[in-house]
Order: C-alpha cells, then structure tokens, then sequence
C-alpha cells in the first residue's frame, strides 16, 4: 500500500510544469535589464503558433521573434501586462496564453485530472476492502472432517 | 466477467478519445478575428507603390483577403485555384505579401537598408506573379509583418472573407483547395452579396 502511495505521488511531481530553460539569446537583452526581464516572463506565458508546443521565449520561429520585438515595443511604451496579454489574446485567441485560463470550456483540463486521481483512490479502497472481507470470509478454521483429510495427506508425504 | 466488459469498455472508449483527437488538425486554431472588424492598416501597392490601399476603401464590398508570399511554398499550391476563382467570380481579391524579404530568411537583414528591403520586395513579388499569373485586384505590401500580427497570421498563405461592413466573416489558414473553396468560401459569398 505504502510503495503504491509513493508511486502515485512520484507520478503527479512529474506532472508539474518543469522551469524551462531560456534560449531567448537576442542582442537587445543587454540593452535594458528590467525590460528585458518582463520580456522574459511575458514571452513564456505566451505560445508560439508556428511551433505549437514551445513558447515564444524558447522558440526561433520567425513569427516568435516578431512577437517579441512586439512585445518590448509595448514595454517601452508603458504598456503593462495585463494590456500586452490582452493584445496577443485579440489576435490569435486564447490558444496563444501557454497556460490556459481556468473558465467553462477549459474545466475538464483543469478538473480532469484530479477527478482521474480521487476516482482512482476510491476504486482502489473499495479493491482493497473487498479483497480484505473475502480473505477475512474464507479464513475460518478447519471442519472436522477437512481436518482430517489434511492430516491424512500430511501423513502420506511424510511416508514417501 | 463481468468485470472485463467494464474493463474492455473503458478501453474503446480511450480508443474512441485517442482517435478523435489525432483527427483533429492542430493548425487549426480557431480566429478570435472572426465576427470583428477588419483591424485597420493602410499599406503601400504593389502595382502602384505610390498609392495605398486601407480595409476603409473596400467598405460596401464583399472581399477576399489573401496573405502571400513568394517564398511560401503552399501558397504555389493554392495559387491556381485563385487565379481560377479570379476568371470566374466577381469577388474582389486583395493580396496582402507578407514579409517577402524578412520572412525568406535567405538575407541578412543587418546589412540591408529599407530602400534595398523595398526595392527587393516589389522586384520579387512582381516577378513571381507574372510568373504564376496575378489573380489579385491588388496587392499591397507589409514588409515587416506588422499587419500580419494585426489579423493574426501565423502561417501564410491564410485567407479572409470580409463582409460589406468591413466584418471579417471567416478566416481559412492553409492553401485554399478548389473543396474548401466550393463548400465553404463559396456558399458564403453568396449569402453575404444578397
């Protein structure tokens, strides 16, 4: 049971999001280190729709570094998050945010899981119970008659 | 036994799940665009470079809005099926050529001035449409893909149906094929010309 437990809790660690490593290595980064920084953290919340499965920090993708000039222009401008998010959403919809907002549609993403995990759990209980009444069922003591039937099998092995 | 119908139950329809899924075309991200207005650029043509054309100037008309390129490889491909469309529909086709010198990648942008980007452009995209022939009524250029971003291109050739109020009605990404040009593209310019 314990060793089960640790498997299960070894699988949901590995399904968190891992950091990723940057490769966002333009010339412009030295240029200003607190824009440069937003641009970091906005670009990895935004997906690249060439490369469907890399942000627009991680991604070469021409179309990715075009929204990343768009995005330290609108930095310098004095945009602030929320309005740059908002741009991007407008554009390319909500597919373009790497993390999916939690609302209607996206609630079998986000439940989905953990719904999996408690009907998991309590298959598993109700195995382990059933499992626990049928062994507590069919271990009584012998019937006399079982009795000795077993002592005269033991006997026989006992003879050869 | 019981037990293993439930079981071979739960499988088919993982099966079933699975198999919807990988149907699905990812590429196709539905536009946010659609059933907004046309966002509003004013660009140089490519005919005549001196004057420019805004989505404004078309208000009153249905029109089609292709994003090409001569680099782009599907765009030869869906290119006779506008060229087709062109000779037989009276629809308005406008050509938006997309980055035609940054997005070839063949250049290195550093060391060329926006005169040369310029000049390049128009020699480009003029030879290869008297190559592939011109279906357009008239192309206009966004060299730095800023318009692009606007309408949310992310893989040319897309293509836009905008109403008569400046409404973008569809967006279709990927080479237009003579199917989807019948069963969607078609029906849906009958309807908004009523």
């Amino acid at each position: 049971m314990r060793r089960l437990l640790a498997v299960l809790l070894l699988g949901m660690a590995l399904n968190l999001p891992s950091a990723f490593a940057s490769s966002a290595t333009e010339a412009a980064i030295a240029a200003d280190p607190v824009t440069e920084k937003r641009l970091q953290k906005l670009s990895e919340e935004l997906r690249c729709l060439v490369c469907q499965n890399q942000n627009i920090a991680d991604s070469n993708a021409e179309l990715a570094q075009d929204l990343r000039r768009e995005v330290r222009t609108m930095i310098k401008d004095g945009k602030s998050d929320k309005e740059i998010i908002d741009f991007m959403v407008t554009r390319y919809g909500d597919f373009v945010l790497y993390r999916p907002p939690v609302q209607g549609n996206t609630l079998l993403l986000w439940g989905g899981p953990l719904v999996l995990l408690i009907v998991g759990i309590i298959a598993l209980v109700r195995y382990q119970r059933r499992r626990a009444e049928r062994v507590a069922a069919e271990d009584k003591p012998l019937s006399a008659d079982e009795a000795s039937r077993a002592e005269a099998l033991l006997k026989e092995l006992d003879n050869k | 036994m019981n037990r293993y119908y439930w079981i071979l139950g739960a499988f088919a329809a993982l099966v079933a799940l699975l198999a919807v899924g990988l149907n699905l075309n990812p590429r196709e991200v539905p536009s946010p665009l659609v059933g907004k207005p046309a966002p509003a650029f004013t660009l140089a043509q490519l005919a005549e470079p001196d004057k420019t054309l805004s989505p404004k100037d078309m208000q009153g008309k249905v029109w089609l809005f292709n994003v090409w390129s001569s680099w782009c490889v599907s765009c030869r491909q869906e290119h006779p099926v506008l060229v087709e469309f062109s000779k037989k529909v009276d629809v308005p086709l406008i050509g938006l050529n997309y980055k035609e010198v940054r997005g070839d990648g063949g250049f290195d942008m550093g060391k060329m001035s926006a005169e040369d980007e310029k000049k390049l452009a128009w020699e480009r995209a003029n030879s290869w449409l008297s190559q592939h022939g011109n279906p357009y009524k008239l192309t206009v250029m966004d060299l730095d893909g800023r318009v692009g971003i606007d309408y949310g291109v992310y893989g040319v050739p897309e293509t836009y149906v905008i109403d008569k109020a400046g409404i973008i009605r569809m967006k279709h990404t990927g080479p237009i094929t003579p199917e989807i040009l019948s069963k969607k593209i078609m029906p849906l310019l009958a309807e908004l010309n009523k």
